[in-house]
């Protein structure tokens, strides 16, 4: 478990997330291709290979061979770079980061760009449910009823019944990610959010109401990686990547071990503690996998952040807010910054670059010097957990 | 000798009172007592004439111990099959677990189905052609919103295992009257049927069915009075009083039987639901008449003596007053949502 | 929903609850596996056909649904642990009010979906609780 050589990010990009509803897939890919390349300083001709995640180009654009369009898109086709789409539902993009950073550390290649990107509003809110909802167990979960809100409202009751949690500390978690997100310029939703809006907002799937699910969102996000030992040729203030860890677990939540826990987030985050030689409380902030409000805490328990069931308190008493211990989701995680799918890992990275490099604005994390991001598909069955540092 | 091995049935436990649909359309006239029929069965938005054939043969098969690879015949008689091509038969064998090695077909003759259903079982059975057959009558009835039939037309089903021996009750013998009555009907793709109001009593009901009871008490030498008990079709609580009055039966044969003033019409159901009624209750010797109607028109009358048989296997399956007493009430703009009367 | 062959592939598992049973380490599976986690090679697997009794571990009420099931919310969904063992995702019949962690449960078979008024019927297993019903 170790990288033949170090590799560090010389470059990001991301695209506002939203409802844009002026472009294509293929717009954003090319968006945000261009900021992360011009960032990175590198040309055309010395990129050796894309990663792109991307969970659902078939079912949202009738789009699949996504790896060949954003290569053709970027204008690399004539190059004939490798391009590999890859897919794990919500961790595309974790995923691709990490297939990318392996390629560098192999040795095998040298400049490698991971994108993530996902275009939703091309279909109506039904089928993009729809889609959503083949990141859970279609034979066994969906034919007889479940939505994707739904299994995680179901680890929320059982959270809720087993250590106390309360559906106001689940709406604080949406406060703060709004709080946050207003801060930040890509952020699809700019604004403050109350626990009572929260509260008061319509019933999803019971406890969860429409405050608690992050959102349907367009954009793309892009990160490019080089060997560390030659990364200051291209940035003044390269990113290293300390680890980056992956775990599987059962596809439906009826098959897991613990209800309340993602072993596969616990198992990601316990190789890439040890890949990085650091504990949990050495980590300044994180950037973690809130598709639903009690999708954080769940998370900041299972990385170790604080004790299995604590997960609604800290949230309540802040100390996952910008000034508290361990800052969480600055960028405004997935609840209020959006949710492009095979985009988010990515754009976890991105926010990472900018808090890491001291260029995060209003939303700065003081002495950021370790993150870490966390990528969740479906309701735990693959987790993704990189570390990096300045 | 052929007869019922064992039988099950199935209620929904939903149920709309008469005077809610009266209230709906402002109907003055107490209906509830003009017909005898005080509340209906109502089928759950996931249930239809397939699920509750499966109930009712899932408890036939649990009643008697039967194994379902000994079941060779499936005969399922509804006015409401989900498919107009596509049996319910096979479904009900998939899900109570019948092996592959059978013969299966839907049966339609308005509520008499589910009789026509038995009386094919015991032909096969008798002949020693199969060893055990499973007839069904099964419905989740449609009255257009407004209409009389509004008040009836209800959901339910029951199942019976026809076989040689192990009997619970001997079918003694049977007689059917059938001729072309345009009573009541419904062309194929219309949601609800038509009727013929006051010509589907003494045209309908009562011609076949006192035709058919006078035939089988002639062939088989028997008067009212052998009987301890007797039912008759209910597409209401009025007919089969009416009915077995003129007949020469007594209030006291028909009364446990008499399912219709708590479950509503149950069509190919309502009969042998009856049946069942009385099955939960009577003792081994005596002797049950049994006579369905279904519009178009026919009637089939039976005459059953109960086994020993019965004492063993009655309570190992619930029983219809169970289905009776299990009931949650609703208004009617969820009965509507139900019953996919609101086109969406 | 879904295509024909697909459905019709699992229909005794959806029906009857028909799984497995590794004889090698005695594990119980539903949804049938191919693969006995445990034993993996050197599982050995038989069909196994559960009683569908057992009892909620959790649930949730989905108000908001997929545009399969629109029509039939609000209704209960719960992660059911089955008598034997393994644990499933089922509905529960019975009001938002009533279902809670740990009820009994039994199995009913019930409509699941429908593709269209045209299409195939899904039949399958629903759940209902198993106190107060017949």
């Amino acid at each position: 478990m170790r990288f033949m050589r170090s590799v560090s990010i010389i470059g990001a990009g991301c695209t506002r997330f939203g409802e844009r509803w002026d472009d294509s897939l293929r717009d954003l890919v090319v968006e945000t291709g261009i900021k992360a390349i011009e960032d990175a300083n590198v040309v055309g001709e010395e990129i050796d290979g894309l990663y792109v995640g991307n969970m659902s180009g078939g079912r949202f654009i009738e789009q699949e061979h996504i790896g060949a369009l954003i290569s053709d898109c970027a204008g690399l086709s004539r190059l004939h770079v490798p391009s590999t789409r890859v897919e794990a539902a919500c961790a595309s993009g974790g995923l691709a980061l990490r297939q990318a950073v392996l390629a560098v550390a192999s040795g095998y290649s040298d400049v490698v760009i991971a994108a993530g990107v996902e275009k939703m509003t091309d279909v109506t809110g039904g089928v993009a449910a729809d889609a959503l909802a083949a990141a859970a167990d279609r034979e066994w979960e969906c034919f007889f009823g479940a939505t994707f809100p739904a299994l995680y409202a179901m680890i929320a009751r059982l959270h809720m019944h087993r250590f106390g949690t309360t559906r106001e500390e689940l709406a604080a978690v949406a406060v703060k990610n709004h709080h946050n997100g207003r801060m930040n310029p890509i952020s699809q939703y700019q604004m403050e959010i109350t626990v009572d809006k929260v509260l008061k907002s319509p019933l999803v799937a019971d406890p969860l109401r429409v405050l608690d699910c992050s959102p349907i969102t367009d954009g793309a996000a892009a990160v490019v990686l080089a060997p560390t030992e030659v990364a200051s040729k291209y940035s003044d203030a390269p990113i290293k990547i300390l680890a980056a860890a992956q775990a599987s677990d059962t596809l439906a939540l009826h098959d897991r071990r613990e209800i309340t826990t993602l072993d596969a987030s616990v198992h990601a985050a316990r190789k890439a503690f040890g890949q990085a030689g650091l504990v949990p409380k050495e980590i300044d902030l994180a950037e973690v996998h809130d598709a639903f409000t009690i999708g954080e805490i769940v998370a900041i328990e299972d990385l170790g952040f604080v004790e299995k069931g604590e997960g609604g308190r800290a949230t309540e008493e802040g100390l996952t807010a910008i000034g508290g211990k361990i800052p969480i989701n600055t960028s405004g995680g997935l609840k209020a910054c959006g949710h492009p799918v095979g985009a988010t890992g990515i754009k976890q990275a991105y926010e990472m670059v900018l808090q890491l490099r001291g260029e995060a604005g209003e939303r700065q994390v003081d002495g950021a010097e370790v993150g870490l991001t966390h990528n969740v598909g479906g309701c735990g069955g693959t987790a993704l957990v990189h570390i990096m540092s300045r | 000798m052929a007869g019922i091995v064992s039988y099950g049935v199935y209620v929904p436990r939903y149920r709309i009172k008469a005077e809610e649909i009266a209230r709906v359309w402002g109907e003055k006239e107490d209906m509830a007592s003009n017909l005898n029929v005080f509340e209906k069965s109502v089928p759950d938005s996931d249930e239809d004439s397939v699920t509750i054939a499966v109930e009712a043969a899932r408890n036939a098969l649990k009643r008697g111990s039967i194994d379902p690879a000994r079941i060779e015949a499936i005969y399922a008689g509804s006015e409401s099959h989900p498919y107009a091509v596509k049996p319910t038969g096979t479904i009900v064998g998939e899900a109570i677990g019948v092996d592959h090695e059978l013969t299966a077909a839907d049966f339609e003759f308005a509520c008499k189905a589910g009789t026509a259903a038995v009386q094919a079982c015991l032909g096969l059975v008798s002949a020693n052609l199969i060893d055990l057959g499973l007839a069904i009558g099964t419905d989740t009835s449609q009255g257009a919103p407004g209409d009389a039939l509004e008040y009836t037309a209800a959901a339910g089903g029951a199942a019976y295992v026809i076989g040689r021996e192990n009997l619970a009750a001997e079918i003694e013998g049977f007689y059917s009257f059938t001729t072309d009555t345009p009573d009541f009907w419904r062309r194929e793709g219309m949601p609800y049927p038509e009727h013929g109001g006051r010509f589907t009593g003494e045209p309908g009901y009562f011609k076949h069915v006192t035709s058919s009871t006078r035939g089988l008490l002639k062939k088989m030498r028997t008067i009212p009075e052998d009987y301890d008990y007797a039912v008759f079709h209910q597409p209401n609580g009025k007919f089969p009083v009416r009915v077995a009055r003129q007949l020469g039966f007594s209030m006291e044969q028909i009364e446990p039987g008499l399912v219709v003033p708590w479950i509503g019409n149950t069509y190919s159901g309502s009969s042998l639901i009856g049946l069942a009624a009385t099955l939960d209750v009577a003792r081994p010797g005596e002797r049950i008449f049994l006579a369905s109607f279904g519009s178009g028109a026919g009637s089939d009358a039976f005459s059953i003596r109960v086994c020993d048989g019965i004492e063993d296997i009655r309570n190992r399956a619930p029983r219809v007053r169970d289905y009776i007493e299990d009931v949650v009430y609703l208004d009617y703009a969820v009965y509507a949502k139900h019953k996919g009367k609101l086109r969406l | 929903m879904s295509t024909v062959p697909r459905f019709w592939r699992h229909i005794p598992q959806r029906y009857n609850l028909v799984g497995n049973h590794c004889e090698n380490c005695d594990e119980r599976y539903y949804p049938p596996r191919t693969i006995c986690p445990n034993c993996r090679r050197d599982a050995k697997m038989k069909e196994y056909k559960f009683s569908g009794l057992g009892k909620v571990v959790t649930y949730t009420t989905i108000y908001n649904a997929t545009d399969d099931f629109k029509r039939q919310t609000p209704y209960n969904l719960a992660i059911i642990e089955l008598d034997e063992g393994p644990r499933l995702t089922g509905q529960v019949i019975c009001s938002p009010e009533e279902i809670e962690i740990g009820m009994r449960v039994k199995p009913v078979f019930r409509i699941l979906g429908k593709e269209g008024e045209r299409g195939i019927i899904y039949y399958g297993t629903k759940f209902v609780p198993e106190k107060g019903s017949v």
